[in-house]
């Protein structure tokens, strides 16, 4: 018992005191690999970001906790691996090269032990095995934080893309006109209705014309959407005018049995804004050559 | 206001409430003979189904005594909500402010007056 608590002492501090070699060695592991993107940091900053990673694990590190993967001691260094993680996935680095990263560690860390234990093999599969472990539950992590930035980043551009996706135009005195392309969901309708609403107020309105023409494809759903906002935007007490249907899409609002009779529908948004000339009594003329009059 | 009648809603209405404008709403229309019935809204930042309820039984309350109701000034978030309520209020006339309404309400009433006056017209002929 005793001897196994003195060898297990022994794990931890002598790794601590290799700190150096381990650096070096997993230094060399990455710039030996292929993989290695010195495009996207340069090796300085690499060393940089290693040499506190090592660091902060093996200031931690005692042989108690090495087993113990989910101890609180190493909460310093999840806290670490997920900011390099998160930058990673900022800066574009793919999840192999970021995964090959923290196993290159392993490696440094295996071969320093092997070195150290050369003469016995019992204590040597044991020191790997549970070095192994720990630094598995770090490539977890690593992955976790690194997907979870990835996920981030696609959450931005959805938001960036709704916000981008959705203008409502004026036209004319009078009329709105809201041209919508991509599909249309429950949220990016609620956008879109907002977004109308809150101009047919600012600009008081009577007239909005909803162009679909963007729109890839109807389905109940998204049809069900477009009457909700049409009949929104009736109790503002503006009317709504639905165009750019085209023949695809009539095709399928009929099959679908989906009722558009009480909404106003256009084939172009040119004859919708004819219709809403008409009612708003406006009229476009060709200006008259006053030139040939006066001669 | 001449032949119609002007109601304006300062506050947020609760049940209670609603009812009394119900039932005061349509014993002015008997009592004025009105013809039109604007209710403004545009200080109502909250409404729930009830409320809904309320401005459609108006509505068809004076359809039926021969008064014609437009809601004015309805708020976006108003009408998202009771649109996801599920009540359109089919038989409600609309309109973004009061004045329009009013040019709203005086243009059905004349159309109607015309279509009156076309029946009598057509009737004393034969």
């Amino acid at each position: 018992m005793h001897k196994f608590l003195f060898m297990k002492i022994e794990i931890a501090r002598m790794l601590q005191k290799k700190k150096k070699q381990i650096i070096d060695l997993w230094m060399k592991n990455q710039l030996a690999d292929s993989a290695l993107r010195d495009d996207l940091m340069s090796n300085d900053e690499l060393r940089a970001q290693s040499e506190e990673l090592v660091d902060a694990l093996l200031k931690k590190l005692t042989d108690d906790n090495l087993s113990n993967i989910e101890s609180a001691d190493f909460e310093n260094v999840y806290e670490i691996l997920g900011g390099i993680s998160i930058t990673r996935a900022r800066q574009g680095f793919s999840p192999r090269e970021t995964g090959l990263y923290i196993y290159s560690l392993k490696d440094a860390l295996l071969s320093i032990l092997q070195q150290e234990f050369k003469n016995d093999p019992v204590q040597l599969y044991e020191a790997s095995m549970r070095v192994s472990k720990l630094i598995d539950s770090f490539g977890i992590v690593t992955f976790e934080t690194f997907i979870k930035g990835r996920e981030e980043i696609i959450l931005r551009q959805t938001d960036e893309i709704t916000e981008i996706s959705t203008p409502v135009i004026r036209v004319w005195d009078g009329i709105l006109a809201l041209p919508i392309i991509g599909t249309l969901d429950s949220a990016r309708t609620q956008v879109v209705m907002e977004n109308l609403l809150q101009e047919i107020v600012n600009t008081g309105s009577s007239i909005a014309i909803l162009d679909i023409s963007g729109v890839p494809a109807v389905d109940s759903l998204v049809a069900q959407h477009l009457i909700k906002t049409v009949s929104a935007t009736r109790l503002m007490g503006a009317e709504c005018i639905i165009s750019g249907i085209r023949p695809e899409i009539a095709q399928t609002v009929v099959h679908l049995g989906i009722d558009l009779s009480n909404v106003v529908t256009k084939a172009t948004l040119a004859s919708a804004l004819k219709y809403a000339y008409s009612i708003l009594q406006l009229e476009v003329r060709k200006k008259q050559n006053n030139l040939v009059k006066t001669n | 206001m001449g032949q119609f009648l002007l109601v304006t809603i300062q506050i947020d209405l609760y049940d209670r409430l609603a009812l009394n404008l119900e039932a005061d709403l349509v014993q002015m229309v008997s009592k004025t003979g009105a013809r039109g019935v604007l209710i403004d809204i545009s200080v109502v930042s909250i409404v729930d189904s009830f409320m809904g309820r309320i401005i459609g039984n108006i509505a068809n309350m004076s359809k039926i005594m021969d008064a014609e109701t437009v809601v004015v000034g309805m708020q976006p978030a108003v009408a998202i909500t009771l649109i996801e309520l599920g009540l359109p209020l089919t038989g409600v006339h609309t309109a973004l402010d009061v004045e329009k309404g009013m040019e709203l309400l005086r243009k059905k009433i004349l159309v109607d007056g015309e279509e009156l006056d076309e029946t009598y017209n057509t009737d004393s002929t034969e």
